[in-house]
C-alpha cells in the first residue's frame, strides 16, 4: 500500500520532459527579459521610469488590458497560422505575406460590395481567408511538386506580395480624400462589432481565442491533424505508413494561410477605419515567436499571444513616458526564439534529474522485492 | 519600348549592374561557404543589416575607414558565433535562429540608431566615412570598358575577388575541402577524424564575415548613411543566388550577377511609366523564378540520373 503511494509520487519520464519544457521557456522568458532591462539601463537617463512603464503600463488602467487582448488578436491569428504549417516542418513564412494580402482583400469586399450587416464581415473575412490560403499555398506548392526550399520561395514571396498589394491599393482602391495611402472609410456594415463600449475589443478576438480551440480538436484530435503532425515528426515513416505527404504538405500551408488571412481581414475590420498598410505588418514573423513559445500548440497559442501583446502595450507605453525606443523589445523577441528553440538548452539539468528519478524508482522496486 | 532598351543597353546600365550585384555578390558567397558546410544561414540578412550600422557608427566616431570596417567585420563574425553556439552546441534549429538574428536587427538596429542619433529613420546626423572608387589605369581610358569596368567602390573589386578567393579557398584548400566533405556526408568525414561541429562553426563565421562586407558596402559605398531596412532582402535573394549557381563561385557570381542587373533594371524602369510597384517587384520575382527553374531542372536531372541506375542495374542482371 505504502509503496505504491511512494511510486505514484515518482513522475515518469514523459512528465519530466513536460514539466522541463515549461521551465526552460520560462527561463528562457526570463533571460531575454533581464537582457532587456540591462539594455534599457545602458541607453536611459531614467531607467526606473521606464522599467516600471514596461512592466505594470499595461495594468494601469483597465483599458490598457483590452488593448492588450486587442494587440494578441493578430498575434493569435498568426500563431495558429505558424503552428501549423511549422507542425509539418515547413518553415513557410508567407504568413506574413497572407495576414497583409487577407487585410487588403477583407477591406476590398467591406469597401465594393454593399452586403447586409452580419453577412458583410463574414463575407469580407472568408475573402481574406481565400486570398491568405492561395498566398501560403504558393511556397508549398514549390516545395511539393519541386523540391524548392520553402523558406527562400517565402520570404520573396512576401516582397512581391507587399508590392503587389500597394499596387491594388493605389490603382483600384485608393480614396484620394483620405490625403495618404489608404481605401475609402470601411462602411459600418462590415466592421466588427466593438464589444466593450471606449475600447477597441471587437469581435474578432473572440473569433481568435475560438480558433485556438478547433485547430486544437483538428491538429491533435483528428486525422488530418494526425498525419500533418506524422509528416513533421518524420516524412519517411508517414510515407511508408500510407499518408499522402504532398497532400498533407499542401493542406497545413493552405489552413496555415487561411488562417493568416483570416487574421488580417479581422485586424483591419475590427481595428482601423480604412486599410492603410503599405508596409509588411510584421505579424506573420510575430507568429513565429508566438508559436515557438506555445510549442506548436493551439491551445497554448493565447497564453504565448497574450504575453507578447503583454510585452508590445509595456513598450509602447515606455516609450511614450521615457526616453527607450519601442525597438528594445526586437532584443526580448530574439532571444526568446533563441534559447526556446535550443534542444540543449538546460538539458544537462534535465538529464541529471531523469537519472536521479530513475535510480529512486529502481530502489523502491529493490525494496519492494526484499519485502 | 525603345525608351526601356536603350536604358538597358548603355554602359550606365551595366555600370549599375555590377555595382548593386555587389552586395548580393557578397551575401551569395557568404551563403555559399555556409551551406558547403551543410548549413542553409537565413541569419545573411540580419548580419548584413547590423554591420551596415556598425560599420557606420564605428566610422564616424574613429574617422577612420579602417575601425568602420573592422566594427563591420566583427559584428558579422559575433553574430555567426552566436548563430553557430546556438544552432551547433544547443542545437537549435539553423532556421529559427536566422529568424531571430533577422528579428533582432530589424528591430535592434533602429533602436541602436535611436539611441545614437536620436533618429528612427537614417544616420545622416553622425559624420561616418565611405569607402572610395578607384579608377584601374590603363583600363579606364578603353571606350566602353573602361566607362563598365573601371571607376567602381573599392569594395566591389573586393567582392569580385573574393568570387577567386572562395573558389580557390573551397576548391583547392584543405580546409576547403573539409568544409565540402562535412556538408556532403557528416558521417564519413567524422570517420576519417574531422571535427564536424568546429568545422562548421568556422564556416558560419567566414560566412558571417563575407556577410558583413555586404552590409557595410550597403551604408559605405552603395549609399554615404544608414537607412532603416536598407539590406531589402538582399541576404534571401542571396540563398536564392546561390542555389541557382550550383554552391560553385563562379556560378554564384554569374547568379548574383543576375539579381544585380534585375535591381538595376528596375531602377531605369522607374521613368516609363510602369506602375512604380511592379518595377519594386523585379528583383523578388526573378528570385523565385530563377529558384524554380533550378529546382525543376534539379528534379529532371535526379530522375534522368534515377533512370541511368535502373538501366544499369538491368544492365547487371
Amino acid at each position: 500500500m505504502k509503496t505504491g503511494r511512494e511510486k505514484h509520487r515518482l513522475p515518469t519520464n514523459r512528465q519530466i520532459e513536460n514539466r522541463f519544457t515549461l521551465i526552460r521557456t520560462l527561463v528562457a522568458v526570463g533571460i531575454a527579459l533581464i537582457c532587456c532591462l540591462a539594455l534599457i539601463l545602458l541607453v536611459s537617463e531614467e531607467p526606473l521610469q521606464a522599467f516600471v512603464a514596461f512592466l505594470t503600463g499595461p495594468l494601469d488602467p483597465p483599458k490598457n488590458l483590452a488593448t492588450v487582448l486587442q494587440t494578441a488578436a493578430p498575434l493569435i491569428f498568426s500563431g495558429l497560422a505558424v503552428s501549423v504549417m511549422f507542425s509539418c516542418n515547413q518553415f513557410n513564412l508567407a504568413g506574413e505575406g497572407a495576414f497583409f494580402l487577407g487585410g487588403l482583400a477583407g477591406s476590398a469586399v467591406a469597401v465594393k460590395l454593399v452586403l447586409p450587416y452580419v453577412v458583410h464581415p463574414i463575407v469580407a473575412l472568408l475573402a481574406g481567408g481565400l486570398v491568405g490560403g492561395v498566398v501560403c499555398a504558393i511556397p508549398g506548392l514549390l516545395k511539393v511538386k519541386l523540391g524548392a526550399t520553402e523558406v527562400v520561395s517565402s520570404l520573396m514571396l512576401n516582397y512581391v506580395v507587399l508590392y503587389l498589394g500597394v499596387y491594388i491599393l493605389n490603382y483600384f482602391l485608393l480614396d484620394p480624400a483620405a490625403g495618404f495611402p489608404a481605401t475609402e472609410r470601411l462602411p459600418d456594415t462590415a466592421r466588427l462589432e466593438t464589444l466593450i463600449p471606449k475600447t477597441n475589443f471587437h469581435i474578432g478576438i473572440i473569433l481568435s481565442f475560438v480558433l485556438c480551440v478547433v485547430m486544437y480538436f483538428f491538429l491533435y484530435r483528428s486525422k488530418y491533424g494526425y498525419s500533418i503532425r506524422m509528416v513533421g515528426q518524420n516524412e519517411n515513416f508517414a510515407r511508408y505508413s500510407g499518408i499522402n505527404v504532398g497532400a498533407t504538405i499542401m493542406m497545413a500551408q493552405l489552413i496555415g494561410g487561411i488562417l493568416a488571412g483570416v487574421g488580417g481581414a479581422s485586424e483591419v475590420l475590427g481595428g482601423y477605419t480604412r486599410f492603410q498598410w503599405v508596409a509588411l505588418p510584421g505579424y506573420g514573423f510575430d507568429g513565429v515567436i508566438v508559436a515557438i513559445l506555445a510549442g506548436n500548440n493551439p491551445l497554448l497559442v493565447p497564453v504565448g499571444a497574450v504575453f507578447l501583446a503583454y510585452l508590445r502595450v509595456g513598450a509602447d507605453i515606455m516609450s511614450r513616458r521615457s526616453d527607450v525606443a519601442t525597438e528594445v523589445l526586437a532584443v526580448v523577441q530574439g532571444a526568446i526564439i533563441l534559447l526556446v528553440a535550443a534542444k540543449l538548452f538546460l538539458q544537462h539539468i534535465k538529464h541529471k534529474y531523469i537519472v536521479a528519478n530513475a535510480t529512486r524508482l529502481e530502489a523502491v522496486k529493490g525494496g519492494e522485492e526484499h519485502e | 519600348m525603345n525608351e526601356i532598351l536603350g536604358s538597358i543597353f548603355s554602359t550606365d546600365f551595366v555600370y549599375s549592374s555590377l555595382r548593386l550585384t555587389t552586395p548580393v555578390l557578397f551575401a551569395a558567397l557568404a551563403s555559399l561557404i555556409a551551406d558547403r558546410a551543410g548549413i542553409i544561414n537565413i541569419g545573411l540578412e540580419g548580419i548584413m543589416l547590423f554591420s551596415a550600422l556598425t560599420g557606420v557608427i564605428g566610422s564616424a566616431y574613429s574617422q577612420s575607414l579602417l575601425v568602420g570596417l573592422l566594427c563591420a567585420v566583427g559584428t558579422g563574425l559575433l553574430i555567426a558565433f552566436i548563430m553557430a553556439y546556438f544552432s551547433l552546441t544547443l542545437h537549435a534549429d539553423i532556421t529559427l535562429a536566422g529568424v531571430a538574428v533577422n528579428l533582432v536587427a530589424t528591430g535592434g538596429t533602429v533602436f541602436v540608431l535611436y539611441s545614437i542619433c536620436g533618429d528612427k529613420g537614417v544616420s545622416t546626423s553622425l559624420n561616418s566615412l565611405v569607402f572610395p572608387t578607384v579608377d584601374i589605369p590603363l583600363l579606364k581610358d578603353i571606350p566602353v570598358l573602361g566607362s563598365i569596368l573601371s571607376g567602381h567602390n573599392v569594395l566591389t573589386y573586393v567582392s569580385l575577388i573574393m568570387v577567386v578567393a572562395v573558389w580557390f579557398f573551397m576548391e583547392k584548400s584543405k580546409l576547403g575541402l573539409r568544409i565540402r566533405a562535412v556538408g556532403e556526408n557528416e558521417n564519413a568525414a567524422k570517420s576519417v577524424g574531422i571535427s564536424v561541429v568546429r568545422i562548421r562553426y568556422l564556416a558560419l563565421m567566414l560566412s558571417g564575415v563575407l556577410a558583413s562586407l555586404g552590409g557595410a558596402f550597403l551604408s559605405m559605398g552603395m549609399l554615404t548613411y544608414f537607412s532603416k531596412n536598407m539590406s531589402a532582402g538582399r541576404g534571401f535573394i542571396a540563398l536564392a543566388a546561390e542555389a541557382l549557381g550550383h554552391g560553385g563561385a563562379v556560378g554564384t557570381f554569374l547568379a548574383s550577377l543576375v539579381f544585380g542587373s534585375a535591381e538595376a533594371l528596375s531602377v531605369s524602369l522607374q521613368g516609363v511609366g510602369l506602375p512604380p510597384q511592379f518595377v519594386q517587384m523585379v528583383p523578388y520575382v526573378t528570385t523565385i523564378l530563377g529558384l524554380v527553374i533550378y529546382s525543376a531542372l534539379r528534379k529532371k536531372q535526379q530522375k534522368s540520373l534515377h533512370q541511368l541506375f535502373k538501366k544499369r542495374k538491368r544492365g547487371l542482371r
